[in-house]
């Protein structure tokens, strides 16, 4: 089951170093083979149809991605631990419209503040579904559930019929997407950026690498002495955080917001989350193996969409994205196991 | 022994709180509205549960097992987007119908097939589903809405079964013909014991030669078939078929699965607890309609009662990790005096 990147303490039985490096392989094949299927798929599609490797068609790809990525990078921080975040796509809604909404409100309020609204909305959501989950001991399947529609029908009685139009926005606002530097979309750069320091945290802080050990074997890191609860707690309101702000990007990005904003996204997300090699039973994958499962996923969608499939399959390739993700984990863990168990055995003989 | 006598006195007090319950939101309904009462408003709410109640019957059984449907939902929207899909493409309706149904059995059988053969967390397998089996309804109708269906079928949907005084709608009826045969299966045959064995010690049950994979993989194609069925059931109900059927209902279907309390760690739960909760549940949904709630809010309330159902059985760990903290608080300053 333990198949964490590196063991943080290392392990003095003969071949550990061996095993690790097999690990460690398996990991670097997975990012690399995502970044592959990107290529091939790119390549493939290109050549069908020109139009999708336009600068413009690139540029959309990449910012769509980056409230994905963002949404990501939450979300792996608790799927690490073992649990599972179903309430972002109601907090990322509830968050873009009230941000935006208080630019209808307060005249000449300053985009930085505005972010801040969308931050504090989320991370009250987020503290709200974290204490439930630690506190009351419920599985955070059921909380998050509760809390995905309980969210929602805020955000509906919120916004009654109503909705935020783009031209209740100020220009400023609406450019942020927008802006590119050298061709590049600066939002793009900034959520590079963000997932960067999510890894680094994950990699090198004892906190980050303590969420991988609670989610290999929470009894084991619970007698380890790793204060399990409150690390628990702080992957989901870090996650709750991150989709307040992602909820002001996606105002910024489609301008028009209703109640029905963002509904559904949590699959997606999980789905990218899988698919970029973030193991569902916890203890296992990185930020930017997700951040490229969200960058996979949306690239996936709009080749098919340039290739004239019809976008209401959407859907039904992300919920196929996430079984065959899922299934192929199970077989290379399952061989990965094997492999260590007959490697150990020749070790001791 | 007294384990035993412990845990029938845990559920029957479960039980009692529901009818409780019960009373107190009936009484909430006639406070409400005079309309409460009258058999037109009796049969909507028939209507408004019907679905949802038949789906939770097989849900009450995997849960007992310590597994989750989240796809349930979405099988039911997909198996109103084929009979409509079917339907328009010149099928009989007896023949579309008897097509959904196996469709709905493979549905299941791909939820059990990934669970118990492959070997993956059913919460995983059926997010994938909930996502993978909406597609499907999506990609089969498109933006059509299909609500042609002869008036014959209609109106099983919207009347009342004879010789019920109006009172009861056809899905209510199938729902307590089935919930009869569950409640027997669940109870009183060896079948059902092994369910809770399995949700209690899924070892310990591998060891004492229950097919535990077998048994699993079964539930889930019944709950595929039993979703199809209500799948057909809201589609004669709305005479439409749309590719967004039932979109969310899983939340209200584990819901009252929950707050009937079945434990959701499995190895605990009843029928009719679970028949109790959906009385509870459609009834205070009926009050809320007849005050004029926003009816697209209703999520806030449901999402609340499952919430409810989850914390109250945790109440008493709740108090006892708080002692627990306490003395140990406690503990420490009285071993840290000595020391200073």
């Amino acid at each position: 089951m333990t198949t964490t990147a590196d063991t943080p303490h290392g392990v003095a039985t003969p071949g550990a170093d061996d095993s690790r490096r097999i690990v460690d392989l398996v990991f670097r094949v997975r990012e690399f083979g995502i970044v592959a299927v990107l290529i091939l798929f790119v390549l493939v599609t290109a050549i069908a149809q020109p139009r999708f490797v336009d600068a413009s068609n690139i540029q959309f790809i990449l910012v769509d991605t980056t409230i994905f990525a963002l949404l990501a990078l939450g979300q792996t921080l608790v799927v690490l631990t073992r649990n599972v975040d179903l309430s972002i796509g109601s907090v990322l809604g509830l968050s873009a419209f009230l941000s935006a909404d208080l630019f209808g409100h307060h005249q000449g309020i300053p985009i930085a503040v505005v972010f801040l609204a969308g931050l504090a909305i989320g991370l009250v959501c987020g503290v709200a579904v974290g204490f439930l989950t630690v506190v009351g001991g419920v599985p955070s399947l059921v909380v998050t559930l509760a809390a995905l529609y309980i969210i929602r029908g805020i955000d509906v009685l919120v916004v009654g019929g109503g909705q935020v139009v783009a031209s209740s926005l100020p220009n400023a606002f609406i450019e942020i997407p927008k802006k590119t530097l050298a061709g590049v979309p600066i939002l793009a750069v900034v959520v590079a950026g963000v997932v960067a320091v999510g890894a680094y945290y994950l990699r090198s802080f004892r906190s980050g690498r303590e969420l991988y050990a609670i989610g290999s074997n929470p009894e084991a890191a619970r007698l380890a002495g790793i204060p399990k609860g409150r690390r628990v707690f702080f992957a989901f309101a870090a996650s709750g955080a991150i989709a307040g702000v992602a909820g002001v990007l996606y105002a910024a990005r489609y301008g028009t917001i209703d109640s029905t904003a963002g509904s559904g996204y949590e699959l997606q997300v999980i789905a990218a989350v899988v698919v970029g090699g973030v193991a569902i039973f916890g203890g296992s994958g990185s930020v930017v193996g997700a951040a490229l499962g969200a960058l996979l996923l949306q690239t996936i969608l709009s080749a098919l969409y340039v290739l004239g499939v019809s976008p209401f399959w959407n859907q039904a390739i992300a919920g196929a994205l996430l079984l065959a993700a899922i299934s192929l984990d199970r077989g290379i863990e399952l061989k990965l196991s094997a492999m260590l168990r007959k490697r150990r055995a020749v070790v001791d003989v | 022994m007294s384990e035993l006598r412990r845990r029938i006195q845990g559920a029957v007090r479960w039980e009692v709180g529901l009818l409780f319950a019960l009373v107190a939101v009936v009484l909430f309904g006639i406070s409400t509205s005079s309309q409460f009462l009258t058999s037109t408003n009796f049969f909507y709410l028939n209507l408004s549960i019907g679905e949802v109640a038949i789906m939770a019957l097989p849900m009450t059984l995997i849960i007992v097992t310590g597994e989750i449907d989240l796809s349930v939902a979405s099988t039911l929207g997909m198996s109103s987007a084929l009979l409509g899909y079917l339907y328009v493409h010149g099928w009989s309706i007896p023949l579309a119908i008897l097509a959904v149904l196996v469709v709905g059995a493979a549905a299941g059988a791909l939820n059990g097939f990934l669970i118990t053969k492959v070997g993956l967390p059913s919460l995983a397998v059926t997010i994938g589903t909930l996502t993978l089996y909406r597609g499907i309804a999506v990609a089969i109708l498109g933006p059509q809405t299909i609500s042609t269906f002869p008036a014959r079928y209609t109106d099983i949907g919207v009347t009342a079964l004879p010789h019920t005084g109006g009172y009861v709608s056809y899905s209510v009826g199938f729902f307590f013909v089935l919930a009869i045969l569950f409640g027997i299966v669940l109870h009183v045959t060896p079948f059902g014991r092994s369910l809770f064995v399995m949700g209690a010690n899924d070892e310990a049950a591998r060891y004492a030669g229950i097919r535990v994979k077998r048994t699993k993989f079964r539930l889930f194609v019944l709950s595929g078939i039993v979703c199809a069925l209500a799948g057909i059931l809201y589609t004669f109900r709305l005479s439409t078929a749309v590719q967004d059927n039932g979109v969310g209902l899983e939340l209200t279907v584990v819901t009252v699965v929950l707050l009937g309390g079945v434990s959701i760690f499995g190895g605990r739960g009843s029928i009719v607890g679970v028949v109790l909760a959906i009385a509870v549940f459609a009834c205070l949904q009926s009050a809320l309609f007849l005050t004029d709630f926003e009816q697209r809010a209703m999520g806030v309330v449901t999402g609340s009662l499952l919430l409810l159902s989850v914390l109250i059985p945790n109440a008493s760990t709740f108090v006892r990790r708080g002692r627990e903290v306490l003395r140990r608080r406690q503990l420490r300053s009285a071993t840290a005096e000595p020391a200073s």
